[in-house]
């Protein structure tokens, strides 16, 4: 029992109407499936179950593919800064009703209120004003009138920011004159079929965007569609390996952000203190559900024991529960599939030799939930330090010199994002050249903005998006 | 040497572990002020927001340090430090008080065998432009009033200069001038400006026997803020690692409301741990904290903003 226990500070969920049943929303209105078939939402805070949602069939993607030809046909010919008054409407919008999102993705997907709040809401407002800026500036962009859109696209996002990778997919693809069929992971569809209310708030042109929620089969069916002219994933390695066969034959543009298993390094001349921020904000960042997330901690051999220690000590202080508390630090784990995947990683890990340092602290009997955890004393080929675990599981390595650090840091499959921690700036710049990842911070962690390019090297996939470069990824330029 | 909490400092801590303490010093200053606002989004509610203001109180050194200072000003202001609120028998008193050392007797007789301590500000407050005999003299005359606690400047002169020997050496002179009485040490964190000087200078105090460090004098604008008093947590707890010896912190320079009181509190739970939550490890200085403190509690119990007239003046 603490001395001073914060009171519990719940944000109301009053402010969420959830419906029991949702289809899907085509032609710019919500239609009754064809598929008879539904399955749960479920709150993992609590196992409620939130809502039963459509998982579309064949004919559901083939309605709101059509639809979004059609759709394309009116907006491949509205004026740029049409696209872009569409867009500022839909970011003011969001932005007026932040609250309520960011209660929904709590409710939905379990993560803490002050995240959703502080980070998912605001960065998807951002996303839309920042593509609504571009919009009716594509040619000076590439110096070139002759930049077309793919026409159809099919985006498929994960259930780790949901309302966010929408945000980053489908913004861009409205701004640059692409049609769109969106299908949200199947544990986290709330937000999108709340944005879905916004596009016919707006009066964004019928067809202009498409949502169709559903399972992996669902998603499979969008991926084999012909009428589609170009996909967007972001999600597992496996799963992106899978579209990327599906679709090799095909004239077909694609853009895959995939797994992660990133290295923050610290060297021994960092200001320990915020690299131990740094740290746990790297890795306990939505329960470690963060692709980009910095799960393999690179300690320079000589404060290994002092960074362990301050570590340990910090994280001991981290709030796990109720993710509408504000006061929550660390919220559910998205789903049981989820949970036992984590559970079992981290039992091999232990088999294999493992040094396992968890957080007390108590667990609400309902819901999924999984400690903050450490492992030390690791060797480089156990599976808990290759393989992406996606929760709130930090794997230390140890490194002698920055020649070491690097080799570490690039002896994975992955690529998409690495830290490093020094206060001499030459060594900053030394390292970031040779650490094979799109994204490198220093002296910081999970840092996102919409004008930044984001994207993996090697299996963590291809294309970027945010930025300029983002912009490639919806246009065909040719000259 | 040893504190009021009965710790003994095994030392003086020697200039050449002290030496290799500053070396280490190395603060980020965009990972600080991102801790501190993540720590500023916590959110303080009904039951938990009463406990901090009763804190709060507690831990008020109630001050006033000024040149129109006079034996009645003083008077009124112990009065209101031994019962903050006499409506309210629940709100507890406030740590001490805190005044110049020639109104140091005046208080004295006031406070008498209470829980409230009568703090004096020595070493040529708030310059400490003088020479040490002079810094020795001033405290070993608060100290014969009859002074509990003294709170010094360190000498930011010498430090800018270079001559953190000299810092340390000054200290360590006026602590053993204090005797058992307790020390606080102020940094004057507004002037150091860099989180790493503040860190260093944190350090030089700690290992010269300080048992408090100070943020401010409160005669500058900058006074406190929340990052310095992060960064001095550290320190804190870097030195009580090494030595055993846990220290406390003041902050003092223009808190003024219960919000930002609070703040300070979330801070120390968090960074450095609940035993700091205590009067003997944490000290609020201010002149009109104290007032909007009990307005808050007032209203968490009455559910009633009132005026500052029902509230006796200090």
């Amino acid at each position: 029992m603490d001395k001073w226990e914060y009171s519990e500070s719940i944000e109301s969920d009053s402010i969420v109407s959830i419906q029991s049943k949702y289809g899907h929303f085509i032609d710019g209105k919500f239609s009754t499936p064809n598929s008879k078939k539904y399955l749960k939402t479920v709150s993992p805070s609590t196992e409620e179950v939130l809502a039963s949602i459509s998982v579309g069939n064949k004919n559901d993607v083939d309605s709101a593919v059509n639809s979004a030809k059609e759709g394309f046909k009116i907006w491949s010919k509205t004026s740029p800064s049409e696209r872009a008054k569409y867009l500022y409407k839909l970011a003011r919008l969001i932005q007026e009703r932040s609250r309520e999102f960011a209660v929904l993705e709590s409710m939905d997907g379990g993560k803490p209120i002050k995240e959703s709040r502080d980070f998912d809401l605001p960065q998807v407002a951002a996303n839309f004003f920042y593509f609504a800026g571009w919009a009716d500036k594509l040619d000076i962009s590439w110096g070139t009138k002759e930049i077309k859109p793919y026409g159809v696209v099919g985006q498929i996002i994960p259930w780790n920011f949901p309302l966010l990778m929408l945000a980053w997919k489908v913004a861009p693809a409205l701004a640059t004159g692409n049609t769109v069929v969106l299908k949200p992971a199947e544990t986290t569809p709330l937000t999108a079929l709340l944005f879905a209310e916004l596009c016919e708030e707006v009066g964004l042109p019928k067809g202009v965007f498409n949502l169709v929620t559903g399972d992996g089969t669902t998603g499979s069916e969008l991926v084999n569609h012909e009428g589609i002219s170009k996909i967007a994933f972001t999600g597992s390695t496996s799963v992106g390996k899978y579209i990327q066969n599906a679709v090799g034959e095909r004239d077909i543009g694609l853009t895959l952000e995939l797994g992660g298993k990133a290295a923050n390094i610290v060297y021994n001349d960092a200001a320990l203190d915020q690299a131990v921020e740094g740290v746990v904000n790297g890795i306990f960042f939505n329960q470690g559900h963060v692709c980009c997330a910095g799960s393999r901690l690179l300690l320079q051999e000589d404060i290994h024991d002092e960074f362990i220690n301050k570590l340990e000590k910090r994280m001991q202080t981290l709030r796990v529960g109720n993710p509408l508390d504000k006061n929550t630090d660390i919220g559910a784990i998205n789903s049981k599939e989820q949970l036992d995947k984590i559970t079992s990683l981290v039992n091999e890990g232990v088999n294999d030799g493992g040094e396992l340092f968890q957080i007390e602290c108590a667990l609400p009997s309902e819901g999924y939930w999984y400690r903050p955890s450490l492992f030390t004393n690791v060797q480089p080929s156990y599976n808990i330090a290759r393989e992406e675990i996606f929760g709130p599981v930090l794997t230390t390595l140890t490194f002698r010199t920055p020649e070491e650090a690097v080799e570490i840091a690039n002896n994975t499959e992955y690529g998409l994002s690495a830290g490093v921690w020094t206060e001499k700036g030459s060594k900053i710049l030394w390292t970031a050249d040779r650490l094979d990842a799109g994204v490198i911070w220093a002296n910081t962690f999970n840092k996102f903005d919409p004008s930044s390019p984001f994207g993996g090297y090697k299996e963590s996939g291809f294309g970027r998006e945010g930025g300029r470069h983002g912009l490639l990824s919806y246009l065909k330029v040719r000259s | 040497m040893s504190n009021i909490n009965g710790q003994t400092l095994t030392s003086p801590f020697s200039w050449a572990s002290t030496i290799e303490l500053l070396d280490g010093v190395k603060v980020d200053e965009i990972g600080v002020k991102e801790r501190v606002s993540s720590l500023s989004t916590r959110s303080i509610k009904r039951e938990s927001k009463l406990q901090a203001l009763n804190y709060v109180v507690s831990m008020c050194d109630l001050t006033t340090l000024e040149g129109e200072d006079t034996e009645g000003k003083v008077l009124q202001m112990t009065a209101k430090a031994m019962r903050p609120d006499p409506t309210d028998d629940d709100v507890p008193s406030a740590a001490a008080v805190c005044v110049y050392p020639s109104l140091v007797s005046i208080a004295k007789e006031m406070t008498g065998n209470s829980n409230v301590k009568v703090a004096s500000v020595s070493s040529y407050f708030p310059s400490g432009q003088v020479p040490l005999e002079s810094k020795l003299l001033d405290t070993k005359y608060a100290i014969d009033e009859g002074a509990d606690e003294i709170d010094i400047v360190i000498n930011r002169k010498a430090f800018f200069e270079g001559d953190y020997r000299k810092v340390f050496d000054e200290i360590v002179a006026l602590k053993e001038a204090c005797k058992d009485k307790h020390l606080k040490t102020i940094l004057e964190v507004g002037e150091l400006r860099t989180y790493e000087n503040i860190k260093k200078a944190s350090l030089i105090s700690l290992a010269a026997g300080s048992d408090f460090i100070k943020t401010s004098t409160g005669k500058i604008s900058n006074g406190s803020s929340k990052e310095a008093c992060l960064v001095m947590s550290k320190a804190v707890y870097e030195f009580k690692e090494i030595t055993g010896f846990s220290a406390g912190i003041k902050v003092a320079g223009g808190i003024r409301n219960a919000k930002d009181a609070i703040r300070y509190l979330i801070i120390v739970k968090e960074e450095l741990g609940e035993d700091w939550l205590d009067a003997n490890y944490f000290r609020f200085g201010a002149s009109s904290l104290l007032d909007d403190v009990l307005k808050q509690i007032r209203k968490l119990k009455t559910n009633a903003y009132q005026s500052s007239y029902y509230f006796p003046r200090g």
